[in-house]
């Protein structure tokens, strides 16, 4: 068990040191001369050298580097070369917005997924599981933000009950605020929900099929018991991992949510950055998007040791 | 012989999928404390038999027929009715103990679960009585092994649970599918040893599945030999192994080493039975043994034989004793 968690660790860290080389280098290389991008066209020399001293663009990339991550261990993630505000409190006020949507979005797709898919799973071969499987075809043929852009026309413009976009912060009403979050949520877990659906019926399937399952009913399980108490533990595993392979979606889909609710969350802010060549925070804010994913999977393996005793030692 | 004496009474069994008909009225009777052994090549319709008295059918799958078996008809029974019975007083022992064990529990968990579903037993009991049958199974340190994973153990040590799962309550039956055949040939015997052991003792009745027939000549008092779905012969150990009379039985026997025509001749081959199983979905018309069989005659081809013949009997038109029609 200690050795997994150590290889885990290990793998998670030297994760991290590659993904962050590599955004360093790709967004130098994609960037040229940063100083001179950043001014444009019309600068003169000098004041291209003078942004590059003043922001040490001019020392060299290994030193520039190490600056960066020394920076980013202490959480100032650099500073905007226009406004030049803190990048960490930029994100800051964003993650109060992203975050939550990510999360509940998350949650409510495993909360549809889970016991749809074992329904679908469970009545595999008869109309009602084909109808779920069918609801959730259509769930992932529709776009993210075609549902988004649905749902805020029947709960915003037409029934009026919910706002269609906007933000109002946490500190200055968290009711409002949580209200601006459910259509947007609504959206992303649904269409969420029905991509890890399929994945959960293929998983049960799957587990129902195994010869442990019929142990179980051969020791005196109904079917139904067997499936909720010895299938499910077992389905977990593959579920657990489908939830890892989510994160893609899940980043993509909170992009297009705060577009299609004009939310200002980490991902617009990204954009806007990128058209203002802004690269100090688009390096150290895709930097932090990919920590996020790297932390989730590594979380991942440490659920898997948990539910199963196969991987604890080590593999 | 009354149904309270026996521990099985199976008639007139089909087990079907659709156009499918894996097992095609089989019957046969297992006294309560007999045991049984059921033979034939693969596919031919023995996993699919244990499964259909068990209730235990992939999806799909249905039996027709009767299964008596502690006074009632298991054929019909909910899946909540079976689940009272299976385990407790009729129970499956099969052939892979890695794939049939929950990967994920612990195994002392699997086995007291039985007890305390079936037997309404505390944990702390249902635990020492786990102990005493590990014990009984010559489970080397008892203790470890019930807080073991199924990969933690041997393929011998996970058979030897699944024993303890099925015997734990006493059942009047055991079904037993190919116990050892996933096993090192060198703890095969151990295993069987075990299992006839503890089958004895309770005084279980034993039905036996295997393509092993030394197996069944040394554990069980009768045997019912399969081909195609059907049971072509059936009888006393003794006199089926010894005189056959069906011509597949025949084939069956001579194509397995005995004490007298075993040869250590690196190069001698027993004669195996020439062609292969028929597919289910394309029997042919007849015997379905005829296109294998070398006494086959113009009745064979177009007539099924019926069974016939009790104790001793056999599905054949020209049974090698020759009581049948003449070649
Ligand atoms: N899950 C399944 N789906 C479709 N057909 C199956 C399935 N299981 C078994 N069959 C078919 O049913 C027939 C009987 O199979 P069964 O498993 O009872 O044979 P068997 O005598 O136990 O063979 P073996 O010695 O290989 O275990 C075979 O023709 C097989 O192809
Ligand atoms: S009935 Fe005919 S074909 Fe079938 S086993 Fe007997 S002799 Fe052979
Ligand atoms: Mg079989």
């Amino acid at each position: 068990m200690a050795l997994y968690i150590f290889r885990r660790l290990a793998f998670f860290l030297g994760a991290l040191v590659a993904s962050s080389v590599a955004i360093f280098l790709l967004i130098r290389a994609a960037g040229g001369n940063v100083a001179a991008i950043v001014l444009g066209r019309d600068a003169s020399p000098d004041a291209i050298d003078a942004l590059a001293t003043e922001y040490g663009l001019d020392r060299p990339l290994a030193v520039q580097y190490l600056d960066w991550i020394g920076g980013m261990l202490s959480g100032d993630l650099g500073r905007s070369f226009r406004t030049n505000e803190s990048v960490t409190d930029l994100v800051t006020s964003r993650l109060e917005v992203s975050i939550p949507l990510a999360l509940m979005g998350l949650t409510l797709g495993l909360l549809i997924a889970i016991p749809a898919g074992i329904f679908a799973a469970r009545n595999a071969g008869r109309p009602s599981g084909a109808f779920v499987g069918l609801l959730s075809q259509v769930g992932i043929a529709v776009p993210v933000f075609w549902a988004g852009i649905l749902l805020s026309l029947l709960f915003g413009v037409h029934l009026g009950w919910l706002p269609t976009g906007g933000w109002t912060p946490w500190s200055v009403d968290p009711v409002q605020a949580l209200r601006s979050l459910v259509l947007p949520v609504l959206s992303l877990g649904t269409i969420l929900g029905a991509v890890m659906t399929r994945y959960v019926r293929s998983a049960v399937l799957d587990v129902m099929n195994q010869d442990y399952v019929r142990t179980a009913r051969a020791s005196g399980m109904t079917a139904s018991q067997a499936l909720l108490q010895v299938g499910l533990r077992n389905a977990a595993l593959p579920i657990v991992t489908v939830i890892g392979l989510q994160m893609a979606e899940l980043i993509g889909g909170t992009v297009i949510i705060e577009m299609v609710f004009s939310l200002p969350g980490l991902a617009r802010m990204i954009l806007a950055n990128v058209a203002a060549r802004e690269v100090i925070v688009v390096q150290s804010t895709v930097m932090l998007i990919i920590v996020f994913v790297i932390f989730v999977n590594f979380l991942i393996d440490m659920a898997y040791a948990l539910l199963d005793p196969r991987t604890r030692r080590g593999r | 012989m009354s149904g309270a004496d026996n521990a099985i009474e199976v008639r007139d069994l089909f087990v079907g999928n659709g156009d499918l008909t894996a097992v095609q009225g089989v019957s046969f009777t297992i006294p309560a404390g007999g045991r049984m052994g059921l033979v034939g090549e693969s596919g031919s319709g023995k996993s699919m038999t244990a499964l259909g008295i068990m209730g235990l059918l992939p999806a799909g799958w249905h039996v027709r027929g009767s299964v008596r078996h502690d006074g009632v008809d298991l054929v019909g029974q909910s899946d909540r009715q079976m689940s009272k019975r299976r385990g407790r007083t009729i129970s499956m022992v099969f052939q892979d103990p890695l794939s049939a064990l929950d990967p994920v529990r612990r195994v002392g968990r699997q086995v007291t679960s039985i007890l305390r579903r079936h037997l309404d037993l505390s944990a702390a009991e249902a635990e020492r009585q786990a102990l005493d049958l590990f014990a009984q199974i010559n489970l080397p340190e008892p203790a470890r092994i019930l807080r073991a994973y199924p990969h933690e153990l041997s393929g011998g040590q996970r058979q030897r649970i699944m024993i303890a799962m099925a015997l734990a309550c006493y059942p009047q039956l055991i079904i037993a599918d190919e116990p050892t055949t996933a096993l090192d040939v060198t703890v095969q015997k151990q295993v069987l040893r075990i299992l006839d052991a503890a089958v004895r003792e309770r005084g279980s009745a034993l039905l036996m599945i295997t393509h092993n027939l030394p197996i069944i000549a040394a554990i069980c008092d009768s045997v019912a030999v399969m081909y195609a779905g059907r049971i072509v012969e059936a009888g006393p150990v003794a006199q089926v192994f010894r005189t056959p009379r069906h011509r597949y039985t025949q084939g069956l026997l001579r194509s397995q080493p005995t004490m007298d025509n075993i040869s250590f001749d690196a190069g001698a081959r027993l004669p195996a039975i020439p062609g292969m199983v028929p597919p289910l979905t394309d029997l042919p018309p007849g015997c379905p043994f005829h296109p294998r069989c070398a006494a086959a005659s113009a009745l064979c081809r177009t007539r099924m034989p019926p069974f016939e013949g009790a104790p001793h009997g056999a599905a054949c038109w020209h049974p090698a004793d020759g009581a049948g029609e003449a070649p």
